[in-house]
């Protein structure tokens, strides 16, 4: 994906590669990247909890998503062992991240913590 | 308001859902976000009849799920918290509330499974995603051409430790005793597996690492001052279950495990709730006896609610 072609104010969650995380994590102040992969389960039930935020938070929190199989210079660079694993980056600079899947609330809350 | 609510969408909680729907009962079922079947991170079921080559957990319930759905089951994803008895049109009902608002039906079937116990040594919670876990088909593939631990000795400790050689360089099974408990197949494919290597009579003391695991501190059962530190990036840990019914325990009765106890119809000590599978105090925790169970829960649930309904009605009272 070349710069520029990121959606301005995505309501679903943006597909990113390891070469185009790092355009993301620059442009957005407050992004927050779902590692997943195919063949993990509950991966697979955060899907629609993600998408649902993304359309619920349009304009303030632009998700993300990238597949760690097939993105392994993502999942070694930030010491990804479990997945889902969301990480949050605040101001191009990641701000933490959180593991495993919770329903959306619980996890509003805790990317919310994370906005410092 | 529902007939039937379910709470749960394991293989014991779809079948009832199968049945209760087709049976035309206005079926809710409630999903938990928290707590996923435990099934749907198996990676291959071998003794579920009908797939003679086997099936992942996640399409197996993805087949059980849709197969629900063509009957017309209801589906919410919400985690719940309380079962409350209530009353309404003059009938006693179940109040089933959640973190998002509350559903009431007249019978109540719980399906909410288990999840995995914790070690509870230091290291654990610290480490937890980032080199300890309780899902290897989640996990494993990160484990690349590194060593790994698996901790446990049932079924679940071993397939999943035959998981992981795909991905490890070593698997070292962790195990209290000094031989498995899982079944005979599992423990001869382990045994054989040159990846596979075991510490016997051994428990985790600590799970030591910097930023992501690095090694696993094991002592001797028997002379706990004989201590070992094995390097791993990974600990996988399947060392038993807890039932997810801290909710229901003042509710109905439960072993000293927190295991709901039923009797043959999967009838609870509360009128109108009923229990399936995994959840429930019985010998066997597979998805053949969850789905058993699930299909009796949801028949004897259409009975109670048939027989309320009549009640309520006063000319049709089958008793």
């Amino acid at each position: 994906m070349a710069e520029g072609t990121f959606v301005e104010n995505p309501d679903y969650p943006i597909e990113l590669n390891d070469d185009t995380l790092d355009q993301a994590i620059n442009k957005y102040p407050f992004l927050v990247v779902d590692c997943w992969a195919e063949w993990c389960g509950p991966c697979r039930m955060l899907g629609p909890v993600i998408e649902s935020l993304a359309k619920k938070h349009q304009g303030d929190i632009v998700f993300a998503k990238i597949d760690v199989d097939k993105n392994r210079e993502t999942a070694s660079r930030y010491g990804i062992r479990s997945i889902p694993n969301l990480l949050v980056f605040k101001d191009g600079v990641k701000a933490g991240d959180i593991v495993g899947a919770m329903p959306e609330d619980k996890l509003l809350e805790r990317i919310n913590a994370l906005r410092g | 308001m529902y007939d039937i609510i379910i709470v749960g969408s394991g293989p014991g909680g779809l079948t009832a859902g199968i049945y209760a729907s087709r049976s035309r009962m206005k079926t809710l079922m409630l999903t938990s976000q928290v707590n996923p079947s435990l099934i749907t991170t198996t990676d291959i079921v071998e003794n579920y009849p009908g797939f003679p080559g086997g099936i992942s957990g996640y399409e197996l319930i993805e087949r059980f799920t849709k197969q629900a759905g063509m009957f017309g089951l209801e589906t919410v994803e919400d985690d719940v918290v309380s079962l409350e008895r209530a009353s309404r049109d003059s009938k006693d009902i179940w109040r089933v509330k959640t973190g998002k608002g509350s559903y009431d039906a007249l019978a109540v079937i719980l399906a909410t499974g288990t999840g995995y116990a914790r070690l509870n040594v230091p290291g654990e919670s610290e480490y937890t995603g980032k080199g300890v876990s309780y899902c290897a088909t989640c996990d494993g593939p990160f484990y690349r051409d590194v060593p790994v631990a698996v901790v446990g000795g049932g079924n679940t400790a071993v397939q999943e430790a035959l998981f992981l050689t795909r991905f490890a360089s070593r698997v070292t099974i962790i195990h209290r005793r000094d031989r498995l408990r899982a079944s005979r197949i599992l423990q001869e494919r382990a045994a054989a597996h040159e990846k596979i290597d075991f510490a016997w009579n051994s428990v985790v003391e600590e799970i030591l690492g910097e930023t992501l695991v690095k090694a696993v501190r094991i002592s001797d059962v028997e002379d706990p001052s004989k201590k070992r530190t094995l390097e791993v990036e990974g600990v996988f840990v399947f060392t038993g279950y807890i039932p997810n019914t801290a909710f229901v325990r003042d509710v109905v009765e439960c072993d000293e495990s927190g295991y709901v106890i039923v009797d043959g119809e999967m009838k609870t000590s509360a009128p109108g709730i009923f229990a399936c599978g995994d959840c429930t105090r019985k010998l066997l925790r597979q998805v053949i006896t969850a789905c058993g169970d699930g299909a009796t829960a949801a028949f004897a649930a259409e009975q109670y609610v048939q027989d309320l309904k009549g009640n309520a009605y006063g000319a049709w009272a089958l008793s």
